[in-house]
């Protein structure tokens, strides 16, 4: 069957308004629901890495909400610790935020370089859990592995100074290698590491598989998977430091 | 059942299997078949974009203008399959996150277009609906049987419960860690490959 070019056009325009508002119409229809489980998706693993809830455990909504009511939300700026105002805290991701760009010479520079970073936020988030028994700083951490993204989180104990859990939940590393840093097992061999040294300074690593010397601080890598579990370490002592989150965990030191 | 709609129907399953006849979606039975239950929900994510697509393009068949055919099914693929990306992320969140990008790559999947172009534009909406229909079965049955070995040998597990204990874990199982990488699909599927053609030999080509 042979078509007039205006039919052409016409059949091509009249496609197009009936697909894109069909596609529109859905995505707006179901926006609400996917930024709640996103929000969720965020809060669960909060609470997992604080050790609030088990690594397998699903709570709903409601639940979440109830321990969320122990949990204090800090968003801050880098290098003074002084409160910021941002929209909307649980919309808040500090990897939009403005950036900070390392000078020359800047030591976290090359360490943010070794996880293709090439900047860090300007603002910052933290969640206090106030929950008696079980205080801690949640701090969201993020860097690349080998292939991938890594965005997790970090809980510490700022009165000891030692981790109390962490946990991925955003990577795309090849599973069963890197895609270990996922598994509770590992994570499991975090909680109990000194963060800092005498000086406060981030000595929190992870080591080649089987090469930990000093297990107070250092973590046992994944076999098979040591440039993700290197990255690790170098994510965990660059938010821990001057570039990261030292400002902020100073500044909680001297209020306690 | 006459004998063209039991063709339409059967022939996809297995003489004319889009995966292992046809060497078509091999990426992402390569990709998300590293445990079973993503490569139920991808093939269930298959199974509607192929259908409908099939459906919506037969409804046009007379009425699309020939010189712009590909782009027209395109685009109607490309709305289901963002329709099925956003109804997985609304309603199956932690599966989304499972197969990230592979459910919009349905979009490239070689099969929905190759069924709208070679079927779906010459029949009525009713046969295309089946042969939509077979040919997401033909993909979903090779992708469950790609999931279910690859699962198994290569964590131990299915359906993430736990079958054989990994030594990882303090069992016995040692992890086959081919299987959870690429090429344990491809070999897999090249198993699969040899085994039908074996049982039909009239899918072997004459040698020359």
């Amino acid at each position: 069957m042979e078509f007039s070019n205006k039919y052409i056009v016409g059949f091509a325009i009249g496609l197009c308004l009936v697909c894109s508002t069909a596609v529109s119409s859905l995505a707006v229809g179901l926006k609400e629901r996917q930024d709640a489980n996103r929000l969720l998706d965020k809060q669960v693993n909060v609470l997992r890495v604080a050790q609030l809830i088990s690594h397998d455990e699903k709570p709903t909504h409601e639940q979440v909400e109830e321990v969320f009511k122990n949990i204090k939300v800090f968003v801050f700026d880098q290098a003074t610790a002084k409160s910021a105002s941002v929209d909307n805290v649980w919309k808040f991701d500090p990897r939009k935020a403005e950036m900070t760009f390392p000078k020359k010479g800047d030591a976290w520079g090359k360490r943010a370089k070794k996880i293709s970073l090439k900047s860090m936020p300007k603002t910052l988030i933290a969640y206090q859990v106030q929950t008696p028994g079980k205080e801690c700083l949640v701090l969201p951490i993020y860097g690349n592995g080998l292939w991938s993204l890594l965005r997790g989180f970090l809980a510490i104990d700022l009165n000891t100074g030692k981790v109390i859990g962490i946990t991925f939940y955003e990577h795309l590393e090849t599973a069963g290698l890197g895609g270990e840093i996922e598994n509770p097992l590992w994570q499991a061999k975090w909680p109990g590491k000194t963060c800092f040294d005498a000086q406060g300074l981030p000595v929190l690593d992870v080591v080649k598989q089987g090469k930990v010397l000093s297990p107070e601080f250092e973590v046992d890598g994944i076999s098979g998977a040591t440039i993700t579990s290197v990255a690790v370490g170098n994510m965990v002592k660059l938010w821990l430091g001057d570039a990261g989150y030292g400002p902020f965990l100073q500044k909680m030191r001297e209020v306690n | 059942m006459n004998k063209e709609t039991k063709g339409i129907l059967l022939d996809p399953l297995h003489l004319q299997n889009p995966i292992t006849l046809q060497v078509l979606g091999i990426c992402s039975a390569l990709a998300v078949t590293t445990k079973l239950e993503p490569a139920f929900v991808m093939s269930a994510a298959l199974t509607f974009v192929l259908i409908l697509s099939n459906v919506f393009i037969s409804l046009l068949r007379n009425k699309i203008p020939g010189s712009i055919r590909i782009i027209t099914q395109l685009a109607i693929i490309a709305s289901l399959v963002i329709v099925a990306d956003q109804i997985l992320k609304a309603y199956l969140f932690e599966m989304s996150k499972m197969l990230s990008v592979f459910v919009g790559l349905i979009i490239t999947n070689c099969i929905v277009m190759g069924r709208a172009e070679a079927f779906a534009m010459g029949n009525p909406p009713w046969k295309s609906a089946m042969d939509g229909f077979a040919n997401a079965m033909g993909y979903s049955a090779i992708l469950i049987i790609v999931g279910f070995f690859r699962e198994l040998l290569g964590s131990g597990k299915l359906l993430g419960y736990t079958v054989m204990e990994s030594v990882n874990n303090g069992g016995w199982y040692f992890p086959n860690g081919l299987m959870v990488l690429s090429p344990g699909a491809f070999f897999i599927i090249g198993l699969l490959i040899w085994l039908q053609r074996t049982l039909s030999t009239e899918m072997q080509e004459d040698s020359n």
